[in-house]
């Protein structure tokens, strides 16, 4: 199997897959304001996660809250009994109001009760340590490569690891599922591993490298390299997506976005480590190679 | 040598079996890991110090407030609160396993400012000329009442204002002899002046339902007696309910992952992926063991960080097994297939490993309440599945080789 040799396919695989999402997130930011579905974690705001006694309608609650001038929140039925419902900031006066005239439309279930709320410092800070901390850790990580390895593999890992986190960052865009701070920690997660793939593979060119015989060509050795440890990405990432899965399935819906997105970015994340990482050194190494020779 | 072995090893996958039946049987895992409150119900509340002109915030304010707070969900008798400073302005709140939420999280927020307040609206006493408030039961009458102390300027103050309203409105009765207690904007209770308080000691008598009631407005009067002003920027409660319906919910989903997990290890790798399967039930006992050790709570996100750290433990073995292959086929005699797998695979694990272990600490670092209990699951769980895959797995293998199990099949070769 060429898989060095087809790498153009697989880089256009992957922009079919990013652009939209860029497009997406491009869109989105024109007509709302953000390129994500953001939570209340980094807007600020009141969640209410509310289970009924009885069955409910989005109207009933629309109504209920028309009453106390909340109409425009979010109001979104997760089963006929349940309902999570997204307001400004509230006051405790208020967010009792709320509850109130929820109570009104059907009896609430105290012990199933869920509520948020989020300041809009809060959310400023969070939204900044996000991205401070996916900067430091993509430094980190360059710096570790670099040392352990060599620049141009640091830079192909990172490219490969942008790769995953545009692909998830997309998708989230695209379909408007909401990103909450979990989410960030599925981001950071994602980068992890998709490094942690590479690197296996990167780690197996290095010592094929050392043990190359003359005149061996470079990208022959990038494919059997790749090929030699393509069985361990692929049963690696089994296992992770088996977990996964079985969260994204069974775990409940608090959890359920979290596991979704750490489903695209490991899925996404064996894919760039096999068909972008390799592929993008060995453009680099061309690279540099005819500009030794120019 | 071979019988040895193969004791050896049959009584480490008992043990290893047996330990992992008791720690389910007995549930001692459950039993010392703390929960978080969204898998067993409770209110978290980040409060924060602001200024106002009549009260800056000052370097020890909070401080006191943590200390008025801790008093305060002391007297309720909530197991384990997390009362924890951040930063200079902040105090974050945890009591998990609440009945109520709204009881709490009023009652944690209520560190409002008192007034007592004459009918012509002049602000006589401030919270923080109250020095005491204590509910008692009145000896000789047997009602509840509430005995209040103020400090020396408080004393000052109120025995003016006490004589000035008697002098005043000499009918007992007068309405305009009441002083309002206001903390915040609520009118906690508004009695009659008797007699002129002199001594910057005074009852407050009547009006309560029972001792209880006596005592909210104590601990309410005390907690007024905060000189700060306190906002709540962020509040979260969880039903008790929901909380044990996530757990529940994600110990299925776990179980289910990992025989999953098991499965197609042994199907893919036979004897070593049941190796790597005895390997990594003793790693998931280690990593709940270290978790509860290090008084470590567990969150929803904390239980997908571990099973995530399940999936990087069974990576490590899958590179060894693949090495272990490659050196088989290459000729390799079994023996000579095992160490050179392993050493060769060290180094790979090494390198990949700690660059999602950088991930994580940066994780930790930055991240607040449920995202740090992830990122320091998944920070232990590389760190053991590094030990376990590189000496543990190992160790089992070689007995096996040990015991005279020939066959390259078996390896998965």
């Amino acid at each position: 199997m060429n898989i060095i040799g087809r790498r153009k396919l697989w880089f256009a695989i992957s922009l079919m897959v990013i652009i939209p999402g860029l497009i997406s997130m491009a869109f989105r930011w024109a007509t709302a304001g953000s390129p994500f579905n953001l939570s209340i974690d980094f807007t600020g705001g009141n969640l209410f996660n509310v289970t009924f006694n009885s069955d409910v309608t989005v109207a009933q609650m629309r109504g209920a809250l028309k009453e106390i001038n909340l109409e425009k929140s979010g109001i979104q039925l997760s089963g006929n009994r349940s309902a999570i419902i997204r307001t400004p900031v509230l006051g405790d006066e208020k967010q009792a109001q709320v509850l109130a005239a929820l109570n009104k439309v059907a009896a609430i279930d105290k012990s199933k009760l869920r509520i948020d709320k989020v300041g809009p410092v809060i959310g400023k800070e969070l939204t900044r340590n996000a991205i401070l901390a996916l900067l430091i850790a993509s430094v980190l990580m360059v710096i570790y490569i670099t040392i352990r390895f060599e620049f141009k593999f640091g830079i192909a890992a990172i490219v490969a690891l942008l790769h995953d986190v545009f692909v998830v960052l997309g998708i989230f865009s695209i379909f408007w599922w909401e990103v909450d701070s979990a989410f960030v920690a599925a981001i950071l997660t994602i980068i992890g591993y998709s490094i942690n793939d590479t690197i296996v593979i990167f780690d197996r060119i290095r010592e094929n490298l050392k043990r190359r015989k003359k005149g061996r060509d470079l990208e022959t050795l990038v494919n059997d390299s790749v090929l030699q440890t393509m069985t361990r990405s692929i049963n690696t990432v089994l296992t992770v997506i088996f977990v996964l899965l079985a969260l994204l399935i069974f775990g409940g819906s608090t959890i359920r976005l979290f596991a979704l997105a750490l489903l695209i970015g490991v899925t996404s994340g064996a894919y760039s480590s096999i068909f972008n990482a390799s592929p993008i050194w060995v453009e680099l190494k061309n690279l540099s190679r005819r500009r030794a020779r120019a | 040598m071979r019988a040895r072995s193969l004791i050896l090893l049959l009584a480490i996958i008992l043990a290893i079996g047996v330990s992992g039946f008791l720690l389910v049987r007995y549930k001692v895992l459950q039993k010392n890991i703390n929960l978080g409150l969204d898998l067993q119900g409770g209110v978290h509340v980040v409060l924060e110090a602001v200024d106002t002109p009549d009260a800056p915030v000052k370097p020890d304010s909070i401080d006191r407030v943590k200390a008025v707070i801790e008093n305060r969900v002391n007297q309720t008798g909530v197991k384990e609160p997390l009362i924890q400073k951040q930063g200079t302005r902040r105090l974050i709140v945890e009591l998990a396993g609440v009945e109520d939420a709204e009881k709490a999280i009023d009652m944690i927020g209520r560190t409002a400012q008192l007034r007592f307040v004459t009918t012509d609206g002049r602000v006589v006493v401030r919270g923080q000329d109250l020095k005491n408030a204590q509910a008692t039961t009145n000896p000789t009458t047997n009602e509840p009442e509430v005995d209040i102390e103020f400090n020396a300027e408080g004393a000052k103050k109120f025995a003016a204002i006490t004589t000035e309203l008697v002098r005043k409105y000499p009918s007992p009765n007068d309405p305009n002899r009441v002083i309002a207690i206001y903390l915040d904007e609520d009118l906690l209770q508004a009695p009659y002046v008797k007699d002129p308080i002199t001594t910057g000691r005074g009852q407050i008598t009547g009006g309560y339902k029972d001792l209880e009631d006596a005592n909210r407005i104590a601990i309410l009067l005390r907690s007024g007696a905060l000189p700060v002003k306190l906002e709540k920027v962020a509040v979260q409660s969880v039903g008790p309910t929901l909380g044990a319906d996530s757990l529940n919910k994600s110990q299925k989903a776990g179980l289910i992952g990992i025989i999953a997990i098991i499965i197609f290890m042994i199907a893919y790798y036979r004897l070593p992926g049941l190796m790597a399967n005895v390997a990594i039930t003793a790693y998931m006992m280690i990593v709940l063991g270290i978790l509860a050790a290090v008084n470590a709570t567990l969150t929803l996100p904390g239980i997908a960080g571990f099973l995530l750290s399940i999936g990087m433990a069974v990576d490590a073995n899958i590179i060894i097994f693949e090495r272990l292959k490659e050196e088989i086929r290459e000729g390799n005699s079994l023996r000579r297939s095992l160490e050179a797998g392993f050493s060769r695979a060290f180094w790979t694990i090494f390198d990949a490993n700690l660059t999602t272990l950088i991930a994580a600490a940066v994780l930790y670092y930055f991240g607040t309440g449920p995202i740090r209990g992830f990122a320091l699951t998944l920070s232990i769980g590389i760190l053991t599945s590094m030990f376990t895959a590189i000496t543990f797995s190992r160790w089992l293998l070689r007995l096996v080789i040990d015991s005279g199990v020939k066959n390259t099949k078996l390896y998965g070769a």
